[in-house]
C-alpha cells in the first residue's frame, strides 16, 4: 500500500470499524423511568445514542462499546447495564 | 577606474540620518554610480548618536562591513564631536562637513577639509524644523562632487510628497551655494 | 529594470510578483519592513491577497498551514524568536508537504536579547524538513522568492521553503536590484495547482496518526523529497537564467577555487566580504577561494566534495554555533569530507550582529594556515577570561 502524501486519508474510517463487538456490558435503556434530558447522548463517547420521535433515547448497538458512561450519569437510573450473552 | 568611495554619516535619532543616506544613494545611483546605503543598525531613540553610511563605486559594491576609513563624513549635531571620535578613520584628503554655528574648537586631523556650515538655521529657515539632513546632502553634493544637484533634487523630490519637497530643495539648493561659494 | 531599494522592500515585491493568494505574518524586527509594504499592497489592491493578522507567530504560521491545505500559494516572513514560536508548525508543515515559502530575516536567539544578525534562527530549524536558501545580495535575496515556489510547489518536492538573508545588513541595505516585471515572474511562475487539497465536497484529513509501522517510512519520504530537491532547483535555477540572466541551477558558488590552498565556506551576505578579501589576498600571492553554500537544505554534499577536492585546508565561517560542539555548517562540511585528509576548521563568527571586516577574513585565514580554529572568532578576551 503506498502512503498517502503528507498522511491523508478520506474521512469516514471509523464508521467501517463496527466497535459494537466489543462489548461485555450492554445498556438496557428503562423507557418508564426516562425523563428525556438527554444527558446519556451528551455523555456518549461513541456518539451511538440517538433520540426517536417522542425523545426516547435509541442506541446503536453497532457502535455501543459498553462502557457504562450513559448508565453511570443518568439521573433517573433509567439505564441498566446487563452482560452481554455471548 | 574610480575605485569604492565611502560616506559615514553622524548624527542623532530623529535627524534624520538614515534618510540621508538613501538620498544620497538614490542619487549616486541615478547618476550612473553604483551606490550601497545602509544604517549602523542600532535600537534607534530619538537624540541618541546614529550612524549611516553610504558606498559609491563603479562595480558591484560587495562588502557588508560597516565604514571605518571614509572619504567623506558628515556631522549632523557639532555638539556630537564631544561624545564621539566622528574623525576616526578619516582617509588622508578627505572631506568632513559638520553642521555647526562656530568655528570649531576641536582638534581637527592633519590633511583634511572641514566644511562648516550652520544647517540648523538653514532648515529652520526653509522647513521651521531643525531637521538637517536635506541641507547637508546639498552641502555634500557641493563639496565632494559625488553627486549632481539636479540628481539630490529628485531624489528628494521622489521622497518628499509636494510642498514639503519644495522646502527640502529650498534648504539643500542653499546648503549647495553656500559650499561652492567657500570651496 | 535596475532599481534602487531598499532590501525589505525589493522582497516584499518579489513576493508580489508570485501572487500568494494567502498571507498571515506577525511583525518583527528586522523583518518588519517586508510585511508592513505586502499590508500596504494588499490594502491598495495592488495584491489580491487575503491578509491574515494574527495575534503571534504561532498563528501566522498555524493559519498558513491551513491555507495550503486549502490549495492556496502562501506566504509568510519572521525571525528569531518569531520562528522559535512557529516551532511546532513548521515540522508540521513538512510533514503535511505543504509549499509554504517564508522569508527568515536572520537574527540571533535570545537570551541575551539582540535584534542583530547571525543565522542562529533558521539554522535551528534544519531538521524540520524546510528548504532552506541563503541570499548574499538583495538581487538574490529577491529572485530566490521565486526559486522557492517553483521548486516547493512541485510535485516531486511539494515541501515548504525558507528564502534566508542576512537581518539588516540586507533587509535594511539600499542597493541596486534588477526587479522583474509582474509579466516576466508569471511566465516563469505558473500559478500554483494543488495536487490534493482540502474540499468540502471531497474531504480528506491532513497528518494523520501514524502507527510505529507507519512513521518511518513518512519520514523517510520527507527526508528522500529534501534530498531530490536538489533536481528541481537545478532545473528551476537554469530556467531561471535562461530567463532573466541570473543562473541559480547550482546548491553552490565557487570563487577563484580552481587554485585555491586554503578554501573558506560560508553562507549570506558575509561572502561578499569575503570575495573582496579574497581578492586582496590574492594580490599578495595567498591562494584563497570562496565555496557558498546557496542551499543548506538540500545540503550539497557531492558538491561541496568535489568543490573542496584541490585544497590544503576549509575554514568555515558559521554564523551560528550548535553549542556543546561545533557551527553548523563545519560539521556538514566536514561530514561530507569524511575519510579525506583535508582539514576543516571551524570559525563561529559574527554572532549577534559582530561586525566582520576584511581583515577579520585575513586573520581566519591566517589562523587556519597555522592550524588553528574550531574556535569563537574575535572574542574580547578581558570578558571571558
Amino acid at each position: 500500500m503506498a502512503l498517502g502524501l503528507g498522511c491523508t486519508a478520506k474521512p469516514g474510517k471509523a464508521k467501517e470499524n463496527k466497535t459494537g463487538s466489543w462489548r461485555t456490558f450492554r445498556p438496557e435503556f428503562l423507557h418508564e423511568k426516562c425523563t428525556k434530558c438527554g444527558l446519556c447522548s451528551q455523555v456518549c463517547p461513541e456518539g451511538c445514542i440517538a433520540e426517536d420521535g417522542e425523545g426516547q433515547p435509541v442506541p446503536d448497538y453497532d457502535y455501543c462499546k459498553g462502557c457504562g458512561l450513559c448508565a453511570e450519569e443518568c439521573p433517573s437510573q433509567a439505564i441498566e447495564m446487563k452482560k452481554e450473552e455471548k | 577606474m574610480i575605485s569604492l568611495r565611502e560616506l559615514r554619516i553622524h548624527g542623532r535619532g530623529g535627524q534624520g540620518s538614515v534618510t540621508a543616506a538613501e538620498l544620497i544613494a538614490v542619487a549616486a545611483f541615478a547618476g550612473g554610480v553604483y551606490a550601497q546605503a545602509f544604517p549602523a543598525f542600532g535600537v534607534e531613540r530619538r537624540g541618541a548618536p546614529v550612524q549611516a553610511f553610504v558606498r559609491f563605486d563603479n562595480q558591484k559594491v560587495r562588502l557588508r562591513s560597516q565604514v571605518y576609513e571614509p572619504d567623506y563624513i558628515i556631522v549632523q549635531d557639532s555638539t556630537l564631536i564631544r561624545d564621539v571620535n566622528v574623525f576616526q578613520g578619516l582617509k588622508k584628503g578627505g572631506i568632513v562637513i559638520v553642521n555647526t554655528e562656530k568655528a570649531l574648537t576641536y582638534p581637527i586631523p592633519e590633511g583634511v577639509k572641514v566644511i562648516t556650515i550652520d544647517a540648523t538655521s538653514v532648515a529652520l529657515k526653509h522647513l521651521g524644523l531643525p531637521i538637517t539632513n536635506t541641507t547637508l546632502m546639498g552641502a555634500f553634493a557641493a563639496a565632494s562632487g559625488e553627486i549632481a544637484f539636479p540628481a539630490l533634487e529628485g531624489a528628494i523630490r521622489q521622497r518628499f510628497p509636494g510642498e514639503l519637497a519644495e522646502k527640502n530643495v529650498a534648504a539643500a539648493r542653499e546648503a549647495f551655494e553656500f559650499v561652492k561659494g567657500v570651496s | 529594470m535596475m532599481e534602487f531599494m531598499e532590501g525589505s522592500h525589493a522582497v516584499a515585491h518579489s513576493v508580489k510578483h508570485c501572487r500568494p493568494e494567502v498571507i498571515a505574518a506577525y511583525p518583527i524586527t528586522p523583518q518588519t519592513h517586508i510585511v508592513e509594504a505586502l499590508a500596504e499592497m494588499v490594502a491598495n489592491c495592488q495584491l489580491d491577497a487575503e491578509y491574515i493578522t494574527v495575534e503571534s507567530e504561532f498563528s501566522a504560521l498555524s493559519a498558513c498551514l491551513g491555507a495550503s491545505a486549502a490549495g492556496s500559494r502562501v506566504y509568510s516572513a519572521t525571525t528569531s524568536q518569531g520562528l522559535a514560536l512557529m516551532f511546532e508548525v513548521c515540522f508540521n508543515c513538512a510533514g503535511m508537504r505543504m509549499p509554504v515559502v517564508m522569508s527568515i530575516v536572520n537574527r540571533a536567539m535570545g537570551a541575551p536579547l539582540s535584534i542583530w544578525n547571525d543565522q542562529q534562527d533558521s539554522i535551528s530549524l534544519r531538521d524540520s524538513g524546510w528548504l532552506q536558501f541563503y541570499a548574499e545580495d538583495n538581487q538574490e535575496a529577491a529572485d530566490l522568492h521565486y526559486l522557492a515556489y517553483k521548486v516547493a510547489e512541485d510535485r516531486n518536492v511539494l515541501l515548504p521553503a525558507f528564502v534566508c538573508f542576512d537581518g539588516f545588513i540586507l533587509s535594511h541595505t539600499y542597493e541596486p536590484v534588477d526587479m522583474l516585471t509582474q509579466e516576466q515572474a508569471d511566465s516563469y511562475l505558473p500559478r500554483y495547482t494543488p495536487v490534493q487539497r482540502l474540499d468540502s465536497a471531497d474531504p480528506i484529513s491532513f497528518g494523520l496518526f501514524a502507527s510505529p509501522d507507519y512513521y518511518m517510512e513518512f519520514r523517510y519520504q520527507i527526508d528522500q523529497a529534501v534530498k531530490g530537491a536538489a533536481k528541481k532547483i537545478a532545473s528551476a535555477g537554469r530556467e531561471f537564467g535562461e530567463m532573466f540572466g541570473r543562473d541559480y541551477s547550482d546548491l553552490v558558488e565557487s570563487y577563484r577555487l580552481d587554485d585555491a590552498d586554503c578554501a573558506i565556506v560560508a553562507m549570506g551576505s558575509i561572502c561578499g566580504t569575503v570575495k573582496d578579501a579574497i581578492d586582496e589576498m590574492r594580490k599578495d600571492g595567498k591562494k584563497v577561494g570562496l565555496l557558498r553554500l546557496r542551499s543548506f537544505r538540500p545540503f550539497p554534499e557531492k558538491e561541496v566534495r568535489s568543490a573542496l577536492a584541490g585544497v590544503n585546508r576549509v575554514a568555515v565561517l558559521d554564523k551560528n554555533v550548535s553549542l556543546g560542539t561545533k557551527g553548523a555548517v563545519a560539521l556538514e562540511v566536514r561530514d561530507a569530507l569524511y575519510g579525506q585528509q583535508v582539514p576543516v576548521l571551524d570559525y563561529i563568527i559574527a554572532l549577534g550582529g559582530r561586525d566582520v571586516r576584511k581583515k577579520d577574513i585575513r586573520a581566519v585565514v591566517d589562523m587556519a594556515g597555522q592550524g588553528k580554529g574550531d574556535l569563537f572568532y574575535g572574542l574580547r578576551q578581558e570578558l571571558v577570561s
